[in-house]
């Protein structure tokens, strides 16, 4: 027996390097992490469900069924796809400037673009509304064309469009300051016009970035409240969005029904954003190797 | 096709990078732009492509003036030292973008644009691998690729910037010997930047030597390498021992060591640099040369056994570097810390008052 243990003693030890980290403190900071992600985000979520359960099915479809918040989610989900997708192509124009031109004032308009993430929303909602007001600096040019913009579904869009921009340039910008000039110039001495280098080398770098900052930002505008109420002018059926929806139902202390909507709105979400990290891993996989 | 380069001068902001730079690049020929990081080489050869402009000068291809002319209408292949592969697509996808991109009219069918492709990947050797992803080859394959896209478009000048920088030393020299065969099957102009004098001597037909945004040299490499113009070329290619001294009535000195010199020198400050085998070491000294060393290193590895040297009771800047044969090196066997002597054949000597250097002969 002695013999045996002594010939099996060495193949222990080598594996059991394998398995040791050089970075301590595994164990305290994943458990540290995990405790804090509970305790924040995941025990609300299951809360907010398990409210939402409580009050079964039947009702559950009844409340999230009810035709003013049928009416809202449309109004929320098609501003938020406008304001997302206007989001795509101006946020991937500012990361553009911001990365390939110098200028005087190139810091400051990079500083400024965290504006809308920095600026309490309600401030955001109270400026827009201001400016777009029929009387406002931009309303009354407005109006003259006969477009209405504060107190409509397109005030929506535009509150939504403002808070969540930052999204896309800034998901955008470090992939095209990543980006080799070389592609493009090895791409220009095969003949490739302009356009031809945009559409067939930049844009298929860019887009998967473009599309994460698209769907971050619809996430977060189907849920924006503050900057939305104060021009939306929540009509209900034509300018109520979810959120404020979620709202009234509290007001009457229906917390349930708040509930339920609010766990459809997370679910959506949630989705949403899983869809888009799956796809994004399998594009990516591609482009490394692997 | 034959480039003519004539008073190009390119600044970066404040900073020359090319000082009115003239030089013409035969047709058929390989030809090397070689210096050290920061002489420019790799700033001329983009202005040849035209991804870059020059503040003053022209660029000719056969005599037709190319300067204004955008990089994508000069119909030069252009390899980069990274390769610039396009990631998202196949390696077939990149090796066909030039023939893709080509206007309607002129773009060659689908059936063609295929077989093209599929030549050009045998020419590379890596038909293969048509359908993966730059990502998953080797540096090696990527190289080739690159080649093989930059082929694609046939054209008549190929430009290569440090093409062969990224690989390591094995695949380095296969990659070489293959461009050369391809060079010589296929008779291109072709122009490669490369600061590894070694690579620039062995593939090349004329080597064009730069520093600081100069030309030092143009000229063959068995030229350049036998009688170079001045102490910058010397010095770049390879080994180099040198004896800074004075002449005086025909002999030259420092502290314990001389050398007489053939007839003809005048009296002044002056460099005799000599190659690794222009100098042959001995046990004692012989009556034209007095240059005592202490063997202080010993390298078996290689054609030759490379023997560094210290001064012993003089004084130079770097260790001198003599090679013997491994015959010679085994019938001796010199040991480290042992004395010698250092017997020049053949010099080149640089005196502060003459412009030209001289190359003296003793045998």
């Amino acid at each position: 027996m002695a013999t045996t243990d002594l010939s099996e003693r060495p193949a222990k030890r080598l594996s059991a390097p394998a398995t040791k980290r050089v970075l301590p403190g595994f164990g305290l900071s994943l458990g540290i992490s995990l405790f804090f992600i509970s305790l924040v985000l995941l025990l609300p979520i299951s809360g907010l469900f398990i409210r939402a359960a409580g009050m079964g099915w039947e009702q559950f479809w009844f409340v999230i069924t009810d035709p003013r918040v049928v009416a809202s989610y449309k109004v929320t989900v098609l501003a938020a796809l406008a304001a997302s997708l206007f989001n795509c192509v101006f946020g991937l124009l500012m990361a553009w400037v911001l990365v390939r031109y110098e200028f005087p004032g190139k810091r400051l308009l990079d500083a400024i673009m965290d504006l809308p993430f920095a600026l309490p929303t309600a401030v955001a909602g109270i400026t827009l509304a201001t400016l777009f007001a029929e009387s406002g600096w931009y309303g009354q040019y407005l109006a003259d064309l006969g477009i209405e913009v504060a107190f409509t579904p397109l005030g929506i869009v535009v509150a939504m469009a403002f808070t969540s921009v930052p999204f896309v340039v800034r998901t955008v910008q470090p992939v095209l300051e990543e980006l080799a000039p070389e592609d493009e110039e090895a791409a220009m001495s095969l003949g490739a016009s302009d356009m031809t280098v945009f559409r067939k080398i930049l844009f298929p770098t860019l887009w998967p970035a473009v599309v994460t900052g698209g769907a971050l930002s619809f996430a977060r505008s189907l849920g924006e409240y503050g900057a939305v109420i104060f021009i939306a002018g929540n009509s209900p059926y034509i300018s109520e969005v979810i959120s404020l929806m979620i709202f009234v139902r509290l007001e009457e202390y229906d917390f349930p029904a708040a509930s339920a909507i609010a766990a459809v709105v997370m679910t959506v979400s949630l989705l949403l954003l899983l869809a888009i990290n799956v796809w994004q891993g399998r594009y990516l996989k591609r482009l490394h190797g692997g | 096709m034959s480039i003519e380069i004539q008073g190009i001068n390119k600044f970066f902001d404040k900073f020359q990078a090319l000082h009115d730079i003239n030089l013409t690049i035969p047709d058929g020929q390989l030809t090397a732009l070689l210096g050290p990081s920061g002489s420019g080489k790799t700033t001329l050869l983009r202005i040849i492509a035209g991804l870059e402009t020059p503040e003053e000068g022209r660029i000719r291809f056969s005599g037709r003036d190319v300067t204004d002319l955008h990089v994508r209408d000069r119909s030069v292949g252009f390899v980069f030292q990274h390769y610039a592969l396009f990631r998202h697509m196949t390696v077939a996808e990149n090796v066909a973008f030039g023939l893709n991109v080509l206007p309607r009219k002129e773009r060659p069918g689908k059936p063609e644009i295929r077989k093209r492709v599929k030549d050009l990947l045998e020419m590379v050797q890596l038909e293969h691998l048509a359908d993966r992803y730059p990502a998953q080859l080797s540096g090696g394959q990527k190289q080739r690729i690159a080649l093989a896209r930059a082929m694609a478009m046939r054209p008549e000048i190929l430009l290569l910037d440090e093409p062969f920088g990224a690989l390591d030393a094995k695949v380095r020299k296969d990659l070489r010997r293959w461009l050369r065969s391809l060079h010589d099957e296929l008779h291109f102009t072709s122009v490669f930047v490369t600061h590894d004098q070694e690579e620039a001597l062995e593939l090349s037909d004329q080597v064009v030597v730069m520093s600081n945004g100069r030309i030092e040299q143009v000229d063959t490499p068995l030229e350049l390498y036998g009688r170079p113009d001045s102490r910058f070329v010397f010095e770049f290619l390879g080994q180099v021992n040198v004896l800074s001294g004075k002449i005086r009535d025909g002999v030259m000195r420092q502290g314990d060591a001389w050398i007489r010199l053939p007839e003809g020198c005048e009296n002044d400050d002056a460099q005799l640099y000599l190659r690794p085998h222009e100098v042959r070491l001995t046990q004692a000294a012989s009556d034209q040369a007095h240059l005592p060393f202490r063997i202080e290193a010993i390298n078996l590895i290689g054609a030759e056994v490379r023997v560094e040297l210290k001064p012993d009771g003089w004084e130079c800047e770097e260790l001198w570097e003599v090679g013997i044969s491994h015959t010679e090196f085994n019938a001796r066997q010199p040991q480290r810390g042992d004395r010698c002597f250092a017997v020049p054949d053949v010099g080149h000597l640089f005196c502060e008052h003459a412009a030209e250097p001289r190359t003296l002969e003793w045998r």
